[in-house]
């Protein structure tokens, strides 16, 4: 095993030191903490070279995540493709566009196995034996499935209004799963108060320092398959706000280790749905920090949190880096979906119709050129919200066995037309 | 009005390890105000300049008091006032 180049924990609002320990919060002004690490030691150690003979999954950067031993649980994450996006670009009008697709991440089809395979993996170094997490749903599936194979005892708490399939899907692993009558904030609420009383890892509560860097993971592979470069330009949907300051992260560390030759200079925009838009809202409004939005109303029901923690810090990196943010209809979310589906086959999730509805916005706009280099975060599957276009696609047409049957649909039929 | 505040365990320490600390007020500011009297030390951990801290949430009987009146909500005999931690979720 490589040695750990871990410092320490680091409150990122008045910069105090803690020793590694599955608390989240500073205990002098409640600042969110997050992982600090010897850079300086990992320059010329972790190399291209070395980064390039490993198994490509997100462990093959291992030295950046905060471990002290081998990862544990979820051996197999990461690694997704980068799809050149051609027949995408010119629905949208641009000329060089990527999709990272986590929606087929393993093993449950979204980005969140990345943040559970740090947290559970950091959980079994704590000796934690129970774990668990409050969920809009794909995190849901992640702590169930990954707590199953590390045999963890999981409790995951849902609001009471989450999709089937994300229900369903979460259950299938023995997970405890407890359904609330509230928002996802008020079972955030609840969990944090849960987690306190019994103490067990609640891995995006008291393990969520190192949860949040699995997301990294994202950026480093996205640096990468670019050829270790950086994008100008990356759009990536917000729920809680974690994700845009993890790939930015990413990519600073890559520069500072030394595996860019050029400084990151990646404008960041944040993608949310107009029924839950505080941190869009934050930065079209001016606001320094989001307002919370007390009850989310939309078909995203996975970026449905009204008061995100890394608001403040999204909303800030967004405005700093030159980016924007903007928020879409549920119709829009539905012709993102459909859109991103029907040019590039890939079936993603509400938020990846988000994702894509608002990235075209932005285009129109003029907020991102169209000659640019662009790479949209696409982070679950649409098998998991297939509802959400059951009305829009209707049913297939239905036949008998005789071919005169097929020629009259035939003739009925038109074309399918693009965008 | 008699309230009870609910300390999270971090703060315990400063709260001579009460889990509810019994105060008299008429709205969650005096709340908090009366609880910083009793511990001096919760003080600076909970505001900055008299403002809350930007991640410290306050509930009363499991509502956000920013959905309320903020520091200004009123309370009633026997409201549980719940000091929460805001960095969580996502």
């Amino acid at each position: 095993m490589s040695p750990s180049f871990v410092k320490g924990m680091k409150c990122r609002l008045c910069g105090k030191l803690y020793p590694v320990s599955p608390v989240n919060f500073c205990q002098d002004d409640f600042g969110p903490l997050e992982i600090d690490y010897d850079y300086e030691s990992l320059k010329g150690v972790l190399t291209k070279e070395k980064i390039e003979a490993r198994q490509f999954n997100m462990w093959r950067y291992q030295e950046l995540l905060p471990l002290d031993n081998e990862p544990t649980v979820g051996l197999y994450v990461g690694g997704t493709p980068l799809i050149r996006a051609d027949r995408l670009a010119k629905a949208i009008g641009v000329k060089n566009l990527w999709v990272k697709n986590d929606a087929v991440n393993f093993p449950t089809l979204s980005f969140k196995d990345r943040v559970v395979a740090v947290a559970l993996s950091k959980a079994k170094e704590f000796g934690l034996q129970t774990v668990g997490c409050a969920s809009t749903g794909n995190l849901a599936n992640s702590v169930a499935a990954n707590a199953a194979t590390a045999g963890l005892k999981s409790f995951i708490f849902i609001p009471s209004d989450l999709e089937k399939a994300k229900v369903l899907s979460t259950s299938v692993y023995g997970a405890t799963v407890i359904k609330v009558r509230g928002t996802y904030d008020e079972v955030n609420r609840l969990c944090t108060q849960v987690a306190f009383k019994f103490g067990w890892g609640f891995v995006n509560i008291n393990l969520r320092p190192f949860y949040a860097e699995g997301s990294k993971s994202m950026g480093y592979e996205i640096a990468e398959q670019l050829g270790w470069r950086t994008p100008q330009h990356v759009v990536s949907p917000m729920a809680g706000g974690a994700l845009v300051g993890k790939v930015s992260k990413a990519f600073q560390e890559f520069y500072k280790i030394g595996l860019l030759s050029q400084e990151p200079s990646t404008k960041f925009y944040g993608a949310q749905a107009a029924g839950c838009n505080p941190i869009s809202g934050a930065v079209k409004n001016g606001l320094e920090s989001h307002r919370p939005v007390r009850k989310p109303n939309t078909i995203c029901k996975s970026l449905a949190i009204g008061d995100p923690a890394d608001g403040f810090f999204a909303a800030k990196l967004i405005r700093d880096s030159g980016g924007w943010a903007e928020d879409v209809s549920d119709d829009e979310i539905r012709d993102g979906m459909l859109l991103l589906a029907q040019t590039e086959g890939v079936f993603a999730e509400t938020a990846g119709g988000v994702t894509v509805a608002v990235a075209k916005k932005l285009v129109q706009q003029g907020r991102i050129p169209i000659n640019e280099e662009i790479v949209l975060c696409i982070t679950g599957n649409g098998l998991k919200t297939p509802d959400a276009l059951t009305e829009r696609l209707g049913e297939p047409a239905t036949i008998g066995t005789s071919l005169d049957e097929f020629i009259s649909v035939m003739e009925n039929t038109r074309e399918p037309v693009l965008v | 009005m008699p309230v009870k505040v609910q300390i999270p365990t971090p703060l315990r320490p400063h709260s001579e390890n009460l889990a509810i600390v019994e105060v008299q007020a008429n709205t969650v500011g005096e709340a908090l105000a009366s609880l910083c009297k009793l511990h001096p030390a919760m003080e600076q951990r909970l505001f900055d300049n008299g403002q809350l801290r930007r991640f410290v949430n306050i509930f009363i009987n499991d509502e956000d008091i920013r959905y309320l009146d903020n520091l200004a909500t009123p309370v009633k005999d026997g409201d549980d006032v719940a000091i929460i931690p805001a960095v969580a979720g996502g």
